[in-house]
């Protein structure tokens, strides 16, 4: 599933609105998450799951190829750890 | 990194303050984004958000693991697990936002 697919059918869910605020509605949604992990907030939604960010510190990593020191600098990664209802649901259907 | 966690709620507020839509039926809203994601996901389809990132589907194999407080061993079974994968776009935005602030600190 696409994120049109997904406008597509939250949108014959809700015949009320346009299509173009649904598309809209989406898009908050999901920018409210990254402007979240940006401030350095988390996002829990229960049964679905939580994203988190990690921090990995600066650290001296080496060119495989020539085996030459280069420097890497601290970075932050986001990370999404599954819920618990969802991680279930995913193997009911095949077991 | 000591935030704050945002819940359904704080998704449904955004969508109050920036869409102009009332509190219920914008929490109904988060709540069916959610339920979609998830029914697409539990059906073993993956999801691919542009500009967020994609949630795919990984099966494992059975392997052996064992109980760290006794040490015995014990299968583990076949497995479907989820991985996200985030977007540059999110990865940019992330390290843009918390290396400032790292930066004013």
């Amino acid at each position: 599933m696409i994120k049109s697919e997904l406008i597509q059918k939250i949108a014959a869910a809700n015949p009320h609105l346009y299509h173009r605020d649904v598309e809209r509605i989406v898009n908050v949604i999901f920018a409210e998450i990254v402007d979240a992990l940006a401030r350095g907030d988390r996002v829990e939604l229960r049964g679905f799951g939580a994203f988190t960010v990690k921090h990995r510190a600066p650290r001296v990593g080496r060119n495989p190829r020539t085996g030459a020191a280069v420097s890497v600098a601290e970075k932050f990664v986001p990370f999404f750890k599954t819920g618990k209802d969802l991680r279930e649901r995913l193997n009911d259907s095949k077991h | 990194m000591g935030g704050k966690t945002l819940t359904r709620a704080d998704l449904a507020e955004s969508v109050v303050q920036k869409i102009g839509l009332p509190r219920n039926e914008s929490q109904e809203l988060v709540e069916l984004v959610i339920k979609v994601l998830s029914e697409s996901l539990a059906e073993g389809e993956p999801v691919k958000l542009s500009s967020f990132g994609s949630f795919n589907i990984r099966q494992k194999g059975e392997r052996v693991g064992r109980n760290p407080k006794t040490g015995q061993e014990v299968p583990i079974t076949p497995r479907r697990v989820l991985v996200f994968r985030p977007s540059n776009i999110m990865k940019e935005r992330i390290n843009a936002g918390l290396g400032r602030r790292r930066a004013a600190e």
